[in-house]
């Protein structure tokens, strides 16, 4: 129990104390208030590690929790978990600030808001500084669970819960795939610590479980990273409060994919697989997402795809930077695109945030995030207009906002592939630059159109439900904290390079450091003519042109789009699956009795049919058999003919009569095989039974000839003809076989000297085993019992109102 | 004789197993009892028929059958009837309750 371990557990805490604020009454203070000092002494922490971590490249804590399956609370803190702990609890603060003013504390649950987000960001703060692959996928499914929890927040809404419910079914369906992947490493090196890991990684690179244990471990982060085709919960996750999709949906829950891909690439980087998997996916989903963006009306649907796009930016910047472990000498050209990758995290948390929020206060004080019903809001809401301009035009990546910077070094990685002369890279190199532009085009044409299709434009009063007017100042206080953010990022951003950009890029890229060395990461707005600046100009001048287009361009795409989505795929898959399951069930589950009984005979005769042919054991061995005589031959003879009678039988008299017929016949059989109890104890119980039949049959109607189809029938007939010649089958191959003494000449020596009785078989029933005979009197008394109950109670008579 | 036994014992099940697929109550209780039968009989084969005496110490012979699945039968017995006629009264209540012993028109409600 360290420091860190308290860290990991106070949101915990803090979450299971909220309720309690409740009781007190504190009505007039908004409970936010109480629990923003916790993120912000979270924040102070982590920022206090900087030089710590920065010296000695991490710094970690251990506590055991289940020693035997190598589970424990390990934690530790290098300049990658550093980076997103300051991002989870800095993005926190301002998150719950900006809450205080956006959920109203008379009309909203705001206690259980802030227990879920608690729970939320210790879950996510666990996420990133576990060192234990175990305790770091619990606390993934809990990021799961709570999103889960934060996005049908307003439970009340169809919408919320279909959200909710699809964010969970496709994150649990990745987190499972991921959990996989990490067993097989576990199988791999024998540990569950990443760092264990890490330091295997030869063993792991050669071993043959290496590919599907990436692909597993990638499908989780896909599925949480919102990457195609798996981004389709991100859009219906809006449905959730501002500030929640501020928080997890842009900033820190979608990033955890991006963590798990760049905490693991020292062990799978270096990879073609790896390679092409990320920077694939990353760059379809980065184009594909941008291009969708432009479609939405919603403005937060319009962020959601936007948060799509960018995060297949940073995914195709970390596949592009793992080739740098695999190529000898000029690996730096690689790891450029990582530090990118790095950098754009920051710059993505900075500016989405802000813009999550400006769309949080137009929904606020217009009542609506429908773009066609915005319009000239720029001279009402003057702040929030700057806010969002800055915001979108960092998003776009014009200067001097941070955006810009990742932007040219996002081309810088993409041209540098270029080089790249393994895993057939050259065939597609010319492809990555160019998506990457058009992606950019894209991307700049969207950002344009979310801040000027909103702020200016002909004002349009009467489609809005409220007079709008600017936000209050406590709600403008976060997003103008990140637009400060941004634009000093985008002016000096070289104090991120060394105190957490370059700690970062060295947690990823460990072994390309020799010890006490560096990355050195310089980040400059202005580094000449290069083509980065001409491909910037380049997006600048075709998104002004398709911001013009935009009308014109939105009946193209629509068409376009109403053909086919992935939304679709996704609904009919989910209501198909149910469907024909129920249709499976259905049909094998009718409800009837016989159907069922003649499943279980079927299963009975395949299974010992078919184990009697596999170890060929049927065997005839007659030799030790006992003679026949004429007697025995008629009772047996007897026997058969009253029981295949017994179906015959029209009436239910005689079908009682051949039954007894058949057990006074098996007590002669008593008689002759030396059994004088059996024989006795059979023939009163067989006549005791025809009693009761006849007693309780005399009154019932006369049976009536059963109508079954002829081919039920004959199935009938092939199962109990199965099952009767599988019995035969198995005592005549039983019988033949007599491996073991039987214990019975025991039973005959010691029954009188033990048992002092000459009646062996009475000496085994009341003293050898007398605990059969004990339990079999219970099972008699039991049965009498209820036979009484049921005949004089009869509680439902009263509701059926059937008179007994 | 265990050869005989065998079929014996193969045409109790064969019954048996036919009655139990019927539709009518009645029909498959007797067929559960043809398969008690059946069953006890097929425990008492298995131990060898026939080789000594009863297995009663008075009789002083110098070999008796084997006296232990005569004692598992007749456990076996009572316990059959004990369970026997608690099915007997239960169809029979079923009958006076619903007014029907077909198996088919007890089906339970559909969406259970």
């Amino acid at each position: 129990m360290s420091l860190l371990h308290a860290v990991i557990m106070a949101p915990f805490l803090i979450a299971a104390f909220i309720p309690l604020l409740r009781k007190k009454n504190m009505s007039r203070i908004h409970p936010g208030w109480f629990v923003l000092w916790l993120p912000v002494l979270l924040f102070l922490y982590f920022l206090s590690h900087i030089p710590a971590v920065n010296e000695v490249k991490s710094y970690s804590a251990a506590m055991l929790w289940m020693p035997s399956l190598d589970v424990d609370f390990s934690f530790y803190l290098d300049g990658l978990a550093l980076l997103f702990a300051l991002l989870i609890t800095g993005m926190g603060a301002l998150v719950v600030l900006y809450s205080i003013y956006y959920m109203d504390k008379d009309k909203e649950a705001v206690h259980r808001f802030y227990v879920f987000l608690f729970l939320f960001m210790g879950a996510m703060l666990g996420v990133v500084i576990s060192d234990n692959l175990m305790v770091l996928y619990g606390f993934w499914e809990l990021t799961s669970i709570s999103s889960f929890l934060l996005i049908s927040f307003w439970h009340m809404r169809e919408e919320a819960r279909y959200g909710a419910l699809k964010s969970m079914l496709i994150t649990v369906f990745g987190g499972l795939a991921m959990l996989t992947g990490f067993l097989m490493l576990y199988v791999m090196t024998g540990t569950f610590s990443i760092r264990g890991i890490i330091v295997q990684h030869g063993v792991v690179f050669d071993h043959p479980l290496f590919v599907p244990a990436l692909v597993l471990v990638l499908l989780g982060a896909f599925t949480k990273s919102a990457q195609f085709p798996f981004h389709i919960w991100l859009p219906d996750a809006m449905e959730a409060p501002t500030p929640v999709s501020a928080y997890l949906h842009s900033a820190t829950m979608v990033k955890a994919g991006i963590y798990l891909v760049a905490r693991l690439t020292p062990v799978f980087g270096a990879n073609g697989t790896w390679f092409w998997l990320l920077s694939a996916v990353g760059l379809f989903t980065m184009i594909f997402a941008s291009f969708r963006a432009i479609k939405q009306h919603d403005l937060k649907g319009m962020l959601a795809f936007s948060t799509i796009s960018q995060l297949g930016l940073i995914m195709s910047l970390l596949g592009v930077g793992s080739a740098g472990g695999a190529v000898a000498g000029n690996s730096m050209l690689y790891t450029a695109a990582t530090t990118a990758a790095i950098f754009h995290i920051i710059n993505h948390a900075i500016f989405k945030g802000s813009l999550f929020m400006v769309v949080g206060i137009v929904d606020h004080e217009t009542g609506t995030r429908d773009i066609r019903r915005l319009g000239g809001l720029m001279s009402l809401m003057p702040i929030t207009f700057t806010i969002a301009v800055i915001g979108a035009f960092s998003m776009a990546g014009i200067p001097p906002f941070n955006g810009f910077l990742s932007k040219e070094m996002f081309f810088t990685g993409m041209l540098n592939v270029w080089s790249l002369d393994i895993w057939n890279v050259q065939t597609f190199r010319i492809l990555f630059p160019i998506i990457a532009w058009i992606g950019s085009v894209f991307t700049f044409g969207y950002s344009m159109v979310l801040v000027f299709k909103t702020f200016t434009g002909k004002f349009k009063p009467d489609q809005l439900e409220k007079k709008p007017h600017e936000a209050p100042l406590g709600m403008l206080i976060s997003p103008v904290i990140l637009v400060a953010l941004a634009v000093t990022i985008g002016l000096y951003p070289n104090f991120l390079s060394h105190t957490l950009i370059a700690p970062a890029v060295a947690a990823v890229h460990p072994g390309l450091l020799a010890a006490g060395e560096h990355f050195e990461v310089h980040i400059s707005m202005w580094h000449g003519w290069t083509p980065e600046v001409f491909m910037t100009l380049g997006v600048i001048v075709a998104g002004v042109l398709l911001y013009v287009g935009y009308g014109k361009f939105r009946s193209i795409r629509e068409t376009w789009e109403r053909s086919f989505t992935l939304n679709r795929v996704y609904d009919l898959g989910l209501s198909g699956m149910e469907r024909s399951s129920r249709r499976l069930t259905d049909r094998y589950m009718n409800g009837s009795v016989r159907r069922y009984l003649m499943y279980i005979f079927v299963f009975l005769i395949a299974s010992l049919g078919g184990t009697m042919i596999a170890t060929q054991s049927f065997s005839l061995n007659m030799e030790n058999y006992s003679s026949v005589t004429l007697y025995e031959m008629v009772i047996v003879a007897v026997l058969a003919i009253s029981a295949l009678s017994v179906p015959f039988a029209s009436a239910r008299i005689p079908a009682i009569i051949m039954t007894g017929a058949v057990g006074y016949m098996v007590t002669l059989l008593f008689v002759i095989f030396r059994a004088p109890d059996l024989a006795l104890t059979q023939m009163i119980v067989e006549t005791v039974s025809v009693t009761l039949f006849l007693l309780c049959f005399y009154h019932l109607p006369k049976l009536k000839k059963e109508k079954n189809s002829q081919r039920f029938q004959l199935t009938r007939l092939m199962i109990s003809l199965g099952v009767g010649v599988m019995m035969t089958l198995i005592a005549l191959s039983a019988g033949g076989v007599k491996p073991f003494a039987s214990i019975a000449d025991y039973f005959l020596d010691n029954s009188y000297e033990l048992g002092g009785g000459n009646n062996v078989v009475n000496v085994i029933l009341v003293d050898f085993r007398g605990f059969d005979t004990m339990l079999e009197i219970t099972v008699l008394g039991i049965a009498a019992l209820s036979i009484f109950s049921m005949i004089r109670l009869s509680l439902a008579s009263d509701h059926l109102g059937v008179k007994l | 004789m265990e050869l005989i036994m065998s079929l014996a014992v193969g045409i109790l099940f064969m019954v048996g197993v036919y009655l139990i697929l019927s539709k009518n109550l009645l029909r498959i209780i007797l067929g559960t009892s043809l398969l008690t039968h059946g069953v006890h009989l097929l425990l008492l084969t298995m131990a060898r028929l026939k080789n000594g005496a009863a297995p009663l110490l008075g009789e002083n012979a110098s070999s008796y059958v084997d006296p232990v699945p005569q004692a598992l039968i007749l456990t076996s017995i009572v316990i059959s009837f004990g369970v026997t006629s608690f099915f007997l009264v239960l169809a029979y209540k079923v009958y006076q309750k619903l007014g029907t012993d077909d198996m088919e028109e007890l089906r339970g409600e559909e969406d259970e």
